[in-house]
């Protein structure tokens, strides 16, 4: 796989928190990973942090596990989920309930950031 | 009811008593004569157990007239996850149209004696209300297409008097919320 030098330029910072609580991270992991190997970021930079007790999803303001922040911006920000540990509800694009985020969605993403750095 | 950790393949269910949305007692008692019957454990907020449901409504719906009794429960912790509590499951219940009833574990003693691990987690039992299936719905929560064919295969068996292929599979989802 060969890197896109002007995204790497712009590497932006990947995060997925997790709960153990919930099984789609690994999942949600793989797809992320996937992508932005696509896009040509290093897929290994993803930071993997798990979110273990009620104190730390208050501080890191988590709703739900999976969540994926890209430059520190959920993928797709809360609309009013409450903080703590528990699986995190995502709709597919067609509408559907998931226990991880839509591809096209993190694909999005990450599309708008690599555009974003390239400017 | 059993001791966790006795209940297996063949052996017979270890039984509830809960009450329903609308406060009656329910029973694996009142499953009694029934062909087959399903428990399984769900909630209100986990999304695997929302995307599994209407395919659990359908298979309810289906295998229902052919005298199947199925029965959801809920045994998670309301205090810290109020989507679960009594009054949240009464008014899911009132707003959809579940041919089932949703039964409230709030002691839990019924999630411990199932051995009850995610939402959802299904139990096939037979006639004698032995236990004949274990496990997830079918494989993959975000594909409706699967259409809970695990729990159909497990239902067609049990009502041929067969065996099913597949006895038991992994549960997947979001852990039941235990009390501290």
């Amino acid at each position: 796989m060969s890197t896109n030098p002007e995204a790497t330029k712009a590497a932006p910072k990947v995060e997925l928190l997790w709960w153990s609580g919930c099984p789609s991270w690994e999942r949600a992991l793989a797809e992320l990973r996937d992508e932005m190997g696509e896009l040509g970021l290093d897929p290994s930079s993803v930071a993997v942090r798990e979110v273990a007790t009620e104190e730390a999803a208050e501080r890191e303001e988590f709703v739900g596990s999976p969540t994926i922040r890209i430059d520190g911006r959920d993928i797709q920000p809360p609309t009013g989920e409450p903080v703590g540990l528990t699986c995190r509800v995502y709709r597919l694009q067609d509408g559907r309930i998931s226990a991880l985020p839509d591809r096209a969605h993190v694909r999005d993403a990450l599309t708008g950031i690599v555009t974003e750095g390239r400017r | 009811m059993k001791d966790p950790g006795n209940f297996a393949i063949r052996e017979p269910a270890p039984g509830f008593e809960l009450p329903d949305t609308e406060g009656r007692t329910r029973s694996l008692a009142d499953a009694e004569g029934a062909p087959a019957t399903v428990v399984f454990w769900t909630c209100n907020h986990c999304p695997y157990a929302l995307a599994w449901h209407d395919r659990l409504l359908a298979a309810a719906s289906e295998y229902s007239p052919r005298g199947v009794r199925f029965f959801a429960v809920n045994s998670n912790d309301a205090e810290r996850y109020p989507a679960d509590s009594y009054e949240a499951m009464g008014d899911r219940v009132s707003r959809e149209d579940w041919p089932f009833p949703y039964l409230h574990d709030e002691s839990q003693e019924a999630a411990r004696a199932w051995d009850a691990q995610v939402t959802p987690h299904l139990f096939v039992l037979d006639s004698e209300h032995r236990l004949r299936y274990q496990g997830a719905p079918d494989p993959d929560h975000q594909d409706p297409s699967h259409n809970a064919s695990w729990l159909r295969d497990a239902l067609d068996s049990v009502l041929a008097g067969e065996e099913p292929e597949r006895a038991e599979t992994d549960p997947v989802g979001c852990s039941v919320k235990w009390k501290p």
